[in-house]
């Protein structure tokens, strides 16, 4: 009682790599703090934002070649068999405009939320080791539901865009109907899986802190995923101008 | 085992080299204006890498049977590599690799940079699930309309085509399943295909352009030399894609002329 | 500090279940991959076995598989080149041996994210699961080839197995692309963030740089893949025309339009080609630590070896456009990707001189793995060079698609990098399973292997100079092939005897096993850190100590030094680089 661990600053604890020319500290200090879950998450969390930061790598890829393959396709025309000449086809697809800026607002401002939650949580994170002080009270107060919020209106998202494609195919643009309608439903279809992915690890964030967990833990989760979720609302953007400007 | 090494190694280089310099097996006799040029840098190719490839094998069963471990082998020379020679090799390589490219492009920009000249005589090709027809436009010199819906390839020729009989143009318009030209003359090639992609290939003519479904591709050569070649299918195209092949007839402009009117009085 | 040690903290799983079949050890893990790649290599080679017999003998009548049509050989010519592609050449090299000893090259416990890893392996296996559905399904295995060139793949009246059996054979790619990915995944982040103290990058072996480089083409590239087959899934079942104009089978006018056949060859090469590096990267690393290993001397140029191996991972995105000079490809666009593609020669040739600068003045040992890494450069030099002729867009109008290009990629992709995985395993087993390998065995099948496989793929070069079209099921049509019949018939008897001669391996494998001689821990007198723990290595690697790395990779015979080698972990008093 009484005796405080070292103090951990809130920026993440630069550990000292391995080749990278820190003086040794001994090699078998990590060791004696085995038990100890405070002085390994920083190298946790580390691990885990190179972790998503590499996995984002292949899904950019994705949209990249749903990019080319569209912005060709917009720009190709096509062999009319019947008079063997070449003539450009595409049909501009007729968007919900309104609609989908309401998504965008809904997703942008669930990046706002998630982001004041991933704030909170790693205040509460670097505070934790200093609740045990008498008189000091952590992670028992009401703060803004930051988490709930954001999954409100991610799933409010998705449900904007399924509205959406009800009112293409209102408009008479199925996924097959064109070549511009197919690449819109595919680039937003890819888009919302991926989104929900990221919302089943929020509702995940959200039991793990119901059920409790260390906050270390809880930060980490939350903290990867703002930032995957951050991504998908810059990808958002990105493929609504893509089906804006190129049409 | 290092003179085994040595002596398998340098058996496989030499017998390999062999059937390649004694061309057992080799490219069949170039029957087109183009074939002289893409010959002569097949030639130069094949005879810097086959240098290099003897060299390198030669080298590698050498060097597995010198410094073999024994107990009168030599202490092994400690050393993490040399600069000097790393820089060396990789410039040679690049100069000889670059070089050896840029040296053919020329060949290359002639056959496909250019369209065909004037004076060249259009024939459309078309490959289907399983055979290839080739149209020539008559007097006119026009293509007439074909239409997709048409397309009845259990009729042959025209039908196959899809030839649309409403249009005036199609009154000349040839449709065989043997292909004739006359020599000397470069011909102008637009390669079509109606179902998947196949691939128009006449060795002898040093030719080959895939037939691609919705593209109309103009390609042009020049056949030098009267004779028969046999045209084969080069891309996958379904179970019969081994059965799809032609016959490239080459005559001389007297007798293909004759062929071409005969054609078209067969269509009166 | 917090160690490695420490974040790894799983102990050691009791059970079957937990020990055996959803473990999440690496080592575990690396040998589930190495076993379902010994699977698919003999189901590949199974295939290929009926394609030789069909070819010479097109009207015989097997027993259980009845006669093979036309359709039925380009099923298992599309399932042969599939499987071997990806389930061994893509699974073996990095799946398996990368996963069991890149962590412990590098000094850490276990990769990154131990989870992670168990499900890319399960997903891998179910991949090949659903692979293998496609020859129970009506109508088949599909026969579009491993390349799946549209319109064929995209109609499902192109031909039989074009129905379900290529529903499948895309979903499974698509499985297959989510597993690697995940892997990818691993290997990077494990590589950047579990180095144990002392070993910087530039004292990595070049096993590990292999696999690091071969990570990162695959996580550029198999998102392109799977994007070209979720829109080749679209166009087969929702109507859509990504890759398919206008077109009329049999008759019947598809309802499609507009669509562009080129886009999936775009696609598809834009992995097809890192691909093949991935295939290759990890066999070369591995050639270069046996070559040092057993020639007693340092890898000459590790530097240079480093830097090839990045030249070659960066131009390997530059040059996919080689694949298609014969496709209605702009032909500018085919003079920029030739230049790119001669220039990737440039590092696959440096590394072939430094291969043969590390055993000019060693002192070579003729153990087994140093017989395969021979034999995988005398593979390489022979599988390479035929790729300047192939790069030449003008010398690509007689040979593309036909057997040149067959004899160009089986020699490096289906024997070099095979070799690749021979050599390593011969090395690595010691270590693996704690027991050697048969000498005598190792060499029968060395023997026959390096001499059968130059018979059956070295004669695929004169075929295709001759004109000899690729993926052609009967050769009783084409008058000018009847020729070249002999030479085919060549092949099949040196594939008979070949193939033949690989139950030499798996007899030996199985045998050693159980029965081998037990092993020492360094067997080899190798400097890497999987030699300096237990053989086999317990479950967090080094038996509960980190090392310390004190020097680079290849130090043997250095001068003054009280042995032959000194192994990485060897105090940094003892002379080295």
């Amino acid at each position: 009682m009484g005796i405080l661990t070292p103090p951990i600053t809130t920026r993440d604890p630069k550990t000292g790599r391995a080749g990278g020319g820190n003086p040794p500290h001994g090699s078998g200090s990590g060791g004696d703090r085995g038990g100890d879950n405070f002085a390994d998450y920083g190298p946790r969390l580390r691990r885990a934002r190179l972790g998503v930061a590499v996995a984002l790598t292949p899904i950019l890829m994705l949209f990249v070649s749903f990019t080319s393959a569209y912005v060709v396709r917009q720009g190709l025309p096509t062999l009319d068999e019947r008079t063997n000449t070449y003539v450009r086809d595409w049909i501009p697809v007729n968007l919900p405009v309104a609609l989908l800026l309401v998504n965008t607002l809904l997703l942008v401002t669930s990046s706002v939320t998630l982001e004041l939650e991933r704030r909170r949580i790693t205040r509460q994170a670097a505070l934790a080791p200093v609740s045990s002080i008498p008189g000091v009270s952590l992670g028992k107060e009401r703060s803004f539901p930051w988490l709930a919020s954001t999954v409100v209106l991610g799933a409010g998202f998705l449900s904007g865009q399924w509205m959406a494609w009800r009112e293409l195919a209102n408009r008479g643009f199925y996924l097959a109907t064109s070549a511009s309608s197919s690449f819109v439903y595919l680039l937003t279809a890819t888009h919302a899986i991926h989104l929900a992915g990221g919302l089943m690890v929020l509702l995940y964030a959200a039991a793990t802190s119901l059920r409790q967990a260390p906050v270390e833990k809880r930060r980490i989760v939350v903290d990867v995923t703002a930032w995957y979720w951050h991504f998908m609302a810059l990808l958002w953007i990105y493929i609504f101008a893509l089906m804006w400007f190129v049409r | 085992m290092g003179l085994a090494l040595l002596a398998i190694i340098w058996l496989i280089t030499f017998v390999s080299t062999y059937f390649f310099i004694a061309k057992t097996w080799w490219l069949p006799h170039g029957a087109s204006a183009a074939a002289q040029w893409i010959d002569g840098q097949f030639a130069l190719t094949y005879v810097l890498m086959g240098v290099v490839f003897v060299l390198a094998q030669v080298s590698l069963g050498y060097l597995v049977w010198k410094y073999r471990d024994r107990p009168s082998a030599e202490p092994v020379r400690y050393s993490h590599g040399n600069s000097t020679l790393e820089v060396l090799w990789t410039t040679l390589t690049a100069i000889l690799f670059v070089g050896l490219n840029l040296m053919g492009s020329h060949v290359w920009a002639s056959e496909r940079f250019e369209p065909a000249k004037a004076g060249a005589i259009p024939v459309e090709v078309t490959g289907m699930q399983f055979a290839w027809y080739f149209r020539y436009p008559g007097p006119d010199g026009t293509f007439a309309r074909s239409d997709p819906k048409l397309m009845d390839p259990s009729a042959g020729n025209e039908a196959a085509l899809g030839l649309d009989t409403s249009d005036p143009d199609s009154k000349d318009d040839v449709v065989t399943g043997t292909m004739y030209l006359p020599v000397n003359r470069e011909v102008d090639l637009t390669l079509r295909a109606v179902d998947v992609i196949h691939s128009f290939f006449v060795p002898a003519m040093r030719f080959k352009q895939d037939a691609v479904p919705g593209l109309a591709i103009h390609m042009h050569f020049t056949p030098t030399e009267v004779g028969d070649y046999e045209i084969a299918c080069a891309e996958l195209c379904g179970l019969g894609h081994y059965k799809m092949h032609g016959m490239l007839k080459v005559v001389s402009q007297e007798d293909f002329d004759k062929w071409l009117a005969a054609r078209e009085a067969e269509k009166q | 500090m917090a160690t490695t040690a420490t974040l790894h903290s799983h102990a050691a799983p009791q059970g079957f279940i937990r020990k055996y079949v959803f473990s999440l050890d690496h080592k575990v893990i690396g040998i589930q991959y190495y076993f379902l790649a010994l699977a698919a290599v003999f189901v590949g080679m199974f295939l290929s076995l009926l394609m030789r017999i069909h070819l010479i003998w097109p009207t015989a009548v097997l027993p259980l598989i009845g006669e093979i049509k036309p359709e039925t050989y380009l099923s298992l010519l599309t399932m042969h080149g599939t499987i071997m592609v990806f389930f061994v050449l893509t699974t073996a090299p990095q799946g398996g041996f990368g996963n069991y000893f890149l962590p412990i090259q590098i000094g850490a416990p276990d990769m990154a994210f131990p989870v992670l890893n168990m499900l890319s392996f399960w997903t891998t296996f179910v991949a090949f699961v659903v692979m293998l559905s496609a020859f129970f399904v009506t109508g088949g295995a599909p026969l579009h080839g491993w390349t799946g060139y549209a319109p064929l793949s995209a109609l499902t009246n192109s031909g039989p197995g074009e129905q379900l059996g290529a529903d499948l054979w895309v979903t499974s790619i698509a499985i297959f692309c989510i597993a690697s990915l995940m892997g990818a995944l691993n290997f990077i982040t494990t590589i950047l963030d579990l180095r144990a103290k002392g070993m910087s990058l530039m004292r990595m072996p070049l096993t590990c740089w292999a696999w690091f480089i071969t990570a990162i083409l695959g996580l550029l590239a198999f998102g392109v893949l799977l994007s070209a087959g979720i829109l080749l899934l679209l166009d087969r079942n929702m109507g859509t025309s990504f890759y398919i104009p206008l077109v009329v089978v049999n008759g019947q006018v598809m309802g499609h339009k507009g669509g562009s056949p080129l886009l999936w060859q775009h696609l598809f090469w834009f992995f097809g080609h890192p691909e093949v590096y991935i295939a290759i990267l990890p066999g070369m690393g591995v050639a270069s630590q046996i070559l040092s290993t057993f020639s007693r001397k340092p890898i000459f140029g590790y530097k240079a070896m480093v830097y090839a191996i990045l030249a070659i991972g960066i131009l390997g995105f530059m040059v996919w456009g080689h694949h298609m000079f014969m496709s209605g490809m702009s032909p500018y666009s085919a003079f920029a990707f030739s230049i790119m593609t001669m220039a990737i020669g440039v590092p696959s040739a440096i590394k072939t001189f430094n291969w043969l600068g590390t055993m000019y003045h060693g002192r070579i040992r003729f153990y087994t793995p140093m017989l395969f890494a021979i034999g995988f450069v005398s593979l390489f030099v022979s599988g390479g060079l035929s790729g300047p002729f192939l790069a030449q867009p003008v010398l690509d109008i007689p040979l593309h698609d036909t057997y040149f290009v067959v004899g160009h990629f089986h020699l490096i992709m289906g024997v070099a990098a095979i070799f690749g995985i021979f050599a390593a395993t011969y090395y690595w087993f010691p270590k693996m399973f704690g027991r050697m390998m048969s000498e005598s065995l190792g060499k029968w099948h060395f023997w026959f292997t390096f001499v059968g496989t130059y018979c059956i793929f070295m004669p695929m070069h004169y075929l295709g100079m001759a004109g000899h079209p690729r993926r052609y099921s009967q050769l009783t049509e084409l008058q000018y092939l009847k020729g070249l019949i002999p030479l085919q018939t060549f092949m099949t008897y040196a594939a008979f005897i070949t193939i033949a001669a690989q139950f030499i391996f798996v007899i030996n494998l199985f045998w050693s096993m159980m029965k081998g001689p037990k092993a020492s821990d360094n067997p080899w007198e190798s400097t890497t850190l999987e030699w300096t723990t237990a053989t086999p290595p317990p479950h967090d690697n080094f038996g509960g100590h980190t090392p310390v790395v004190n020097h680079g990779p290849y130090e043997y015979s250095v001068p003054g030094a009280p042995r032959d080698y000194i192994m990485q972990t060897d105090p940094a008093t003892v002379a080295s680089h």
